[in-house]
């Protein structure tokens, strides 16, 4: 814990700082899973994916084992003030790391699929917009790690920039479907990577503005930034460029 | 002093001023002879609510709760300054009878005191005392009513003529509310009034308290902070004779603005 002070019962501060490791591990695992998944996806690698399907179950063990420790922890220490605050924002931030695990195993499961199919080009766009979304987790768990509300603003609003990466490879693979039919496989495959990745990044804002909280007490105040807009989009084969925003 | 720092006093300030206080404390200092056991404290007691007050031992909140029905006078050594009023009335420095006073702003101790008197006897005490009552009628109804309102009376109907010191610890506690709200009080003063008592006790004050809000306002000493999360709107910590922070209970217990409000409630002191 940040804390420099120690509670008199040295037992709460050991619970306490368990509970932090325990969210420091799963989001180092976390962080890894999506780079093996891209990995998988980018070298063609099945056997790569499988591992990383494989290793989602370790971060739910470590949900449930930090899950546990938070229940038991309020049960019997009645936390107040930024300790409860540090309680609540490990048992948030452990859902959006878990469900970040999740979307990784859902990338390996398909790069197994597209692996079977002819390579396909946007896999270096959603190599890029994957390394941007790993160094947010990354900056993210640092913020954590050192309860930084100001690094926590920053991750914040960098989420809008992999919004904007997404919609602009919803409009490339939409084109890439157009052109041949034939890619409407893999590319709805890379659809789904692609909005897997930009759910990650969601994530990682979640956890940004859980951190700001435990940080100040306070809710980050503003609008979400938003870049994602492909539920407004339309894209015809005859004029592929119309964009309508309602 | 900065300006800066004037500021901040003022935010604090403007934090302790509900919209109709009950009790106004500026600028109250306490000595025990040479020592000073309050600093300058300004606190708003507002009306109909209940407001806690916590603090490591020593660190002036009972002193505190007791300049509020001028119980310090009765301390030889203790001088109070500054100006505590109660619906605007000066209580130190407007020839006020103390006695009359403490009708008005009635108190209940940490270890139940019943009167060694029946139970009738101990409610009825303060209204015959006052006069409040004329007849005997009059008398069995505010008996009755006392300790109704205490959740009391069915407990003890059928032996209010037996001795009040016969009653559990939870039930002679129970007693002296009764005992304090027969005299129509407005303001009760709770000197850690469940400190003797089991949780079940303790549980059922609790539950009086929150029901006694709606007619009296209450002011609690308690070393018990979840009972301060539990029963007050507003918490009060007091630290070396000083008020560090007043607010919102819930505020106070989510998101302390003080160091030391944080290092107290979530026991990292020292």
């Amino acid at each position: 814990m940040p804390e420099t002070t120690d509670h008199i019962v040295s037992s709460f501060d050991k619970e306490l700082r368990t509970i932090h490791e325990i969210i420091i591990r799963m989001g180092g695992m976390a962080e890894n899973q999506l780079s093996e998944a891209v990995d998988a996806l980018v070298q063609r690698d099945s056997a790569k994916a499988e591992l990383v399907r494989k290793e989602d179950a370790k971060i739910d063990a470590l949900e449930e084992e930090l899950e546990a420790a938070v229940i038991q922890l309020i049960a019997l220490r009645q936390p107040v003030a930024n300790d409860l605050r540090a309680v609540i924002a490990a048992f948030k931030i452990s859902s959006d790391l878990e469900r970040i695990g999740d979307y990784a195993k859902n990338i390996a499961k398909r790069s197994i699929a597209i692996n079977q199919m002819p390579p396909q080009k946007s896999v270096t766009s959603i190599m890029r917009m994957s390394r941007l979304v790993q160094e947010i987790v990354k900056d993210t768990l640092d913020a954590f790690s050192n309860s930084d509300k100001d690094r926590a603003i920053d991750v914040w609003h960098r989420d809008e920039e992999v919004d904007e990466m997404y919609t602009s490879l919803f409009r490339e693979l939409l084109t890439y479907m157009m052109e041949d039919p034939r890619n409407i496989g893999a590319c709805t495959h890379m659809l789904f990577i692609a909005k897997n990745i930009e759910r990650m990044g969601d994530h990682a804002t979640n956890i940004a503005e859980t951190i700001y909280y435990l940080s100040t007490g306070e809710r980050l105040e503003g609008k979400r930034p938003k870049g994602d807009r492909t539920a407004f989009q339309i894209l015809t084969p005859d004029d592929g460029e119309g964009e309508v925003e309602i | 002093m900065s300006y800066a720092m004037d500021m901040q006093n003022y935010t604090t300030q403007s934090e302790t001023a509900t919209s109709e206080p009950k009790i106004m404390a500026r600028d109250v200092n306490v000595f025990y002879g040479p020592s000073q056991a309050l600093k300058s404290i300004q606190l708003d007691i507002g009306a109909n609510e209940v407001t806690s007050l916590i603090g490591p031992s020593g660190c002036g909140k009972s002193t505190f709760l007791r300049c509020l029905n001028r119980m310090n006078d009765v301390i030889e050594n203790c001088t109070v300054e500054g100006r505590i009023s109660l619906d605007g009335v000066d209580l130190y420095n407007s020839g006020l009878d103390p006695v009359l006073l403490r009708a008005r702003v009635g108190m209940v101790f940490q270890k139940p005191n019943p009167f060694p008197k029946s139970i009738f006897d101990n409610i009825a005490y303060g209204p015959r005392l006052h006069g409040t009552v004329s007849t005997k009628d009059e008398l069995d109804e505010r008996v009755e009513k006392s300790l109704r309102r205490a959740g009391l009376w069915d407990e003890v109907k059928d032996r209010l003529d037996k001795p009040g010191t016969g009653l559990s610890g939870g039930q002679q506690q129970r007693l002296c509310i009764a005992r304090a709200i027969a005299i129509n009080p407005e303001v009760i003063l709770m000197d850690e009034p469940c400190s003797a008592l089991d949780p079940i006790a303790t549980a059922k004050i609790e539950e009086l308290i929150d029901e006694l809000r709606e007619r009296f306002t209450i002011v609690i000493v308690t070393h018990s902070m979840q009972q301060a999360a539990r029963v007050s709107q507003r918490t009060a910590f007091f630290h070396l004779g000083e008020l560090v922070e007043v607010g919102e209970t819930d505020r106070l217990f989510t998101s302390p603005q003080d160091d030391r409000t944080q290092g107290y409630i979530t026991g990292r002191f020292g």
